[in-house]
């Protein structure tokens, strides 16, 4: 990777290069990060095992029923998340809004979501990242469009899912066209790998270190639709390095309870026994929606380009 | 348990060495060295907790077991431990006091350039991340120096660093620490 950016802190060391940005997101590897809404709400996370928090105002299932514009969270709210908690805490910026993204990265916060659960500010372009300290994670439905989010700067990708479903449908699809993407590109020379950058939209040299990684070039999670510990172990077993929970947690009967059975599932994802003692007397997951069900306009997948 | 365990296994296999990843009391059998990663040490230590394996580790560590642990594996192994969760609990082995995200938060990460004792020619890059600041070192040896205070130390068989080696590229510190590993403990 390129390193674009980074100042001297006038003591030798250097901020905020994409070494270190991308080395939290691997810091953070084989961990959940689940979405709180109150600074309870990150107390109870912590308290669970996950590995960092993303404060929001509403959760994606709320988002989704109540309509109306949904934008970056009260800075106050944010502060008082990021006081009540030791672990990392990201926020939410719209797609696009450079602006919420320099917000939050004046308030201090360690990791950005830009991210389609927002309504989008910019119908073409995504935030230049590269010229921030503070890490951006960008969700994607297949490698060509997690290519180009990692050539504007991001320093981890998850897949979107589909956000405040509680269906995992989706999560699956763009992990498995992730992984198929990256197949596909194994025993190819560099002009067929310039023709498939072509075809996907990718840059052609974040491809090339796509074919020579066998896979992303930085940390990618899975999101959007997980609400069980067998959701998070599916997710895992599928290879992403680890989960984001967003409705599936506090939406549920018992929010501690599950959220414990969820990092344990992430942690022994290929151990059956175990799976099925944590995902035992959990009480009632969230709801759910199909796919189907939801208005095409509606998808929130389907934001982000 | 969680965090950046997949690059110590390439860098450790780069120098030679077999790996295992350990989850389990039964995965501590018959190391010949254990390496405590980054990650978030709140986390990693409920799990090591949940899993009943905070015990056997401090157990298997005392009786000798080469040991590498980096940012979180270090606060990990800290004696006391400032600004953790309420009630965080660790191994307590190591006779240094560190503060959790002391050198600011995640804007505040850096890379630095570290001369580290025992270490041979150029500097060795260091990449810190949300890093433990060691507010105190008592009974250890201190190998390397950013600012004022050590990032680097060592006591027996224990080297517990500030930063993340295994992000750096370069093997140097991996290669002594399996060096260390083979040889034996009660020479």
């Amino acid at each position: 990777m390129a390193e674009r950016n980074g100042s001297s802190n006038g003591n030798e060391g250097v901020k905020g290069s994409f070494k270190v940005k991308a080395g939290l997101a691997q810091m953070l590897k084989g961990g959940v990060i689940m979405d709180v809404v109150t600074p309870e709400h990150a107390r109870i996370a912590q308290e669970a095992g996950a590995c960092a928090v993303m404060a929001l105002e509403r959760v994606p299932a709320d988002i989704r029923k109540e309509g109306g514009v949904a934008r970056m969270a009260d800075p106050e709210l944010i502060k008082s998340i990021m006081a009540a908690v030791t672990i990392p805490v990201m926020a939410k910026c719209r797609i696009g809004h450079f602006v919420e993204a320099q917000i939050l990265e004046a308030l201090g916060i360690d990791y950005i979501d830009e991210s389609e659960v927002l309504t989008p500010a910019d119908e073409e372009n995504h935030i230049d990242k590269h010229p921030f300290k503070v890490p951006f994670v960008c969700g994607c439905r297949d490698l060509g469009e997690a290519t180009r989010r990692i050539a504007e700067g991001a320093a981890m990708i998850r897949t979107k899912g589909e956000a405040g479903t509680g269906n995992v449908v989706e999560a699956v699809r763009h992990a498995r066209a992730v992984n198929a993407g990256i197949r596909k590109l194994k025993g190819m020379n560099h002009a067929e790998l310039v023709h498939e950058a072509k075809l996907i939209g990718a840059p052609v040299e974040v491809l090339v270190e796509c074919q020579k990684l066998g896979r992303l070039p930085v940390v990618n999670f899975a999101a959007g639709g997980i609400a069980t510990p067998a959701d998070a172990a599916l997710m895992m077993q599928l290879g992403v390095d680890g989960v984001f929970v967003g409705s599936g947690i506090f939406k549920a009967e018992d929010p501690l309870k599950r959220a414990k059975a969820i990092v344990a599932a992430t942690t022994y994802f290929d151990k059956p026994e175990v799976l099925a003692e944590v995902s035992a007397h959990l009480g009632k997951a969230m709801h759910g929606l199909e796919i189907p069900a939801i208005p095409k306009d509606e998808l929130l997948a389907a934001r982000g380009w | 348990m969680q965090g950046a365990f997949s690059e110590h296994v390439r860098a450790l296999e780069a120098v030679g060495a077999r790996t295992r990843l350990v989850r389990t009391i039964d995965d501590l059998d018959s190391l010949d060295g254990l390496v405590l990663p980054g990650g978030e040490s709140t986390t990693m230590a409920m799990l090591m907790e949940r899993a009943g394996m905070l015990d056997s580790v401090r157990e298997a560590i005392r009786g000798g077991l080469a040991t590498l642990a980096t940012c979180a594996g270090m606060i990990l192994l800290a004696r006391d431990i400032t600004d953790g969760m309420p009630g965080q609990h660790g191994l307590g082995l190591l006779d240094i006091s560190v503060r959790r995200n002391g050198y600011g938060r995640q804007v505040d990460s850096f890379e630095a350039p570290l001369h580290i004792d025992g270490l041979n020619g150029k500097t060795f890059p260091g990449v810190f991340i949300r890093a433990p600041l060691v507010e105190r070192a008592g009974d250890v040896h201190v190998m390397a120096n950013y600012d004022g205070h050590p990032v680097a130390v060592r006591h027996g068989r224990i080297v517990a660093l500030g930063f993340h080696p295994e992000l750096s590229g370069d093997l140097r510190l991996h290669r002594e620490f399996v060096r260390l590993a083979n040889t034996d403990a009660h020479q």
